[in-house]
């Protein structure tokens, strides 16, 4: 497309390299260990690593071909992956998605969910503290009575809905 | 005409008060998906799949099902109003939708939009009212070989069919194999690739992985693009309807051709996204007027949605016969299945012939009712696309994580929704495929226990699988569909040397 022409940005080759070099050294950890477990026969059929073991091949192959390709074609690479202002635009998404789902084991689900959208409408959206607050607690109160009392599953809960006594 | 009894009495299960609330309660949860962004009918399916869990299976597919149907009708409506397909196989309708909407023709563009998804859904039903029971039948004699053998035919399929590069197909294929093997080993009992992790020991639930690949991989991918929604708004008036209806009759030979397309497609595991595009293709190829199409021609609706709509109904033909799903969300679906306790294969249509056909009567029902649940609603749905999207996505990224978690009730399953939604991203970003990555990851254990029975059966020999007639040929098919991306670029390569020769 028309990447080229805008802005700076980050070089396609980089993550293809990244991607197909984790995606080879999966391809090895699952070869080595099928031949931890054995790949051959036992007395009673093939062992636990016969299936896994080809599987790791052909992974290994194919992420070893890209990898290849993207090292010999390096400097002619001119494509970009994403311009620096799309990927912060990614990474104020992200961010604050791991830090909320760093927090559920902790709070729970609900309390971290309502500051995840209270923290979205304030910094990305023009919405008053009113209007704000309210969708940050009816939301989870709606999972809450969809989820806990409808359907009957129980959600990931933390020390704050223990002392509300839930 | 067996087939006919057993299918009245699927509609005497499937039309009970509380399923036809259940098929209600689904569409409309479907539809939300559909427009929603980051939510579609792969993860929509796994995030309500928990939901289901306490109900008794004939309901549960029957929601789950109706779920898929409204995510198919869901995903028009943002393709045409605005320009944002919701899903990937909404994307050629936007080419000829978008533009019917700004010319002001909206209604007529949703009402052929959702005509044509109906119809393309109901014929491929009818193809698997008729051909389900048959294939199952056929299907009872296969032993192990046989079972690998379309397994294999599935996988191979992907690669020389999909338009992703193919050393990225296989890689991801394979990733998803590899983490379909990691745990408790079913025969031997050995712990594989766990390294002392106990959270390891079940292995990657593949619906975890579908809420993150699909889920928060999509909701980053949106982010990038920095989606404004500024759409036209419909309301669509019975005149319109019926005077689309009488015009669409003219295009009969479009929604044939669109039909036997989706058809192919969903069964041979094509997918919806292909057939709509080939639908598409097919149409504008065959038109007297090339030119109108891509300006607001309502034939360039009728053909990807008729052909979307047969390819994703078709998708259930071989997941509900064979085990073997033709789509993602097909294979979301056979998770359930087995969650249920219900093992997908040719014995289901034996054992279990309430459910099935209770099924089979329900997408009739469930195509028929959405069709005047989409018809009707439309301008509300539209009304939710337009709330901001800094609300609505925590909002989403909030469901996937409880989706993710009530899966297992566990927390490490939404961390790896996490892991899975930037994997998803960077391979949307770089061309690896995702939905061989998923399938693999739903038949990884089957596949790897009817390869160690074949070669049990065979003591090793690889022969067994060109045995007989049957897995032979069907080996031989798989081989020829892996082959044929090679023998593509082996021509392109073939004419550009010609070409060069030409010049010289």
């Amino acid at each position: 497309m028309s990447d080229q022409e805008q802005g700076a940005g980050l070089n396609r080759r980089i993550p293809e390299a990244g991607v197909a070099a984790l995606l080879l050294a999966v391809g090895g950890i699952v070869i080595m260990d099928s031949l931890r477990v054995g790949i051959e026969w036992a007395d009673d059929g093939p062992k636990a690593g016969y299936f896994p073991f080809f599987i790791g091949i052909l992974l290994a192959f194919s992420a070893g071909w890209t990898l290849l390709l993207t090292l010999l074609g390096w400097s002619r690479e001119t494509k970009l992956f994403s311009q620096w202002s799309e990927l912060r635009d990614v990474a104020a998404m992200l961010v604050p998605t791991t830090v909320f789902i760093v927090a559920v084991p902790f709070l729970g689900l609900y309390v971290p969910g309502a500051v995840l959208i209270g923290y979205f409408m304030k910094r990305h959206g023009d919405f008053g503290w009113i209007a704000t607050i309210l969708t940050a607690l009816c939301v989870p109160v709606t999972f809450f009575l969809i989820f806990e009392r409808w359907f009957l599953v129980p959600l990931a809960k933390g020390p704050i809905e223990a002392w509300l006594g839930f | 005409m067996d087939e006919l009894n057993s299918l009245f009495q699927g509609f005497a299960v499937a039309m009970t008060l509380p399923n036809l609330g259940f098929m209600l309660l689904g569409l409309v949860l479907g539809i939300l998906i559909g427009v929603l962004p980051g939510l579609g009918g792969a993860n929509g399916v796994a995030i309500l799949l928990p939901l289901t869990f306490s109900m008794n299976p004939t309901s549960a597919i029957i929601m789950l099902s109706c779920i898929y149907w409204g995510a198919l009708f869901g995903g028009a409506i943002t393709s045409i109003l605005f320009n944002i397909p919701g899903e990937p196989w909404s994307v050629a309708t936007t080419f000829d939708g978008f533009p019917l909407a700004q010319q002001g023709r909206a209604a007529e563009a949703l009402t052929a939009a959702f005509t044509s998804s109906f119809v393309g859904a109901f014929f491929a039903v009818l193809a698997i009212t008729f051909l389900a029971p048959l294939l199952a039948k056929f299907a009872l004699e296969f032993g192990p070989p046989e079972f690998f053998a379309v397994q294999m035919l599935t996988f191979c399929s992907f690669i020389g069919m999909s338009k992703d590069p193919p050393m990225k197909t296989l890689a991801a294929m394979m990733l998803g194999f590899a983490l379909a093997a990691v745990g408790m080993d079913t025969v031997t009992g050995q712990l594989r690739m766990t390294f002392g992790y106990p959270e390891l020991l079940k292995g990657f639930d593949f619906l975890i992985a579908v809420i993150g690949l699909f889920g928060i991989g999509e909701i980053l991918l949106t982010m990038e693009e920095g989606l404004a929604f500024k759409g036209k708004s419909a309301k669509i008036s019975f005149k319109v309807v019926w005077n689309t209806w009488r015009e669409l009759l003219q295009y009969w030979r479009t929604f044939i051709r669109s039909v036997l397309i989706g058809c192919w497609m969903g069964i041979t595991p094509g997918g919806a996204t292909p057939a709509s595009f080939m639908g598409y293709g097919m149409a504008r190829r065959a038109a007297k007027d090339k030119e109108s199409f891509g300006r607001g021609n309502v034939e360039g609706v009728v053909a990807p949605e008729t052909a979307a709509h047969a390819a994703g109904t078709s998708a259930l033909l071989p997941m509900l016969t064979l085990g073997i799903p033709g789509s993602p969300t097909a294979a979301v679906l056979l998770g359930g299945l087995l969650i249920w306790g219900l093992q997908p294969g040719p014995l289901l249509f034996v054992e279990q012939k309430d459910f099935v056909w209770g099924l089979i009567a329900s997408m009739y029902l469930g195509n028929l009712v959405g069709l005047f649940v989409v018809l009707t609603t439309v301008p509300w749905w539209a009304a939710i696309l337009r709330i901001p999207f800094p609300v609505i996505a925590p909002v989403i990224i909030v469901i996937c994580a409880i989706g993710a978690y009530t899966v297992h009730s566990s927390i490490f399953d939404v961390i790896m929704m996490l892991v899975f939604g930037v994997l998803g991203y960077l391979f949307k970003k770089l061309r690896y495929p995702m939905a061989p990555l998923v399938l693999a990851l739903v038949l990884g254990d089957m596949a790897e226990s009817s390869f160690r029975q074949s070669m049990l059966l065979s003591q090793g020999d690889v022969g067994i699988f060109f045995g007989n007639w049957l897995v032979g040929g069907l080996m031989a098919l798989a081989i020829f569909l892996l082959l044929v991306p090679a023998w593509g670029s082996f021509k392109d390569m073939l004419r550009r040397r010609e070409a060069s020769a030409h010049l010289g």
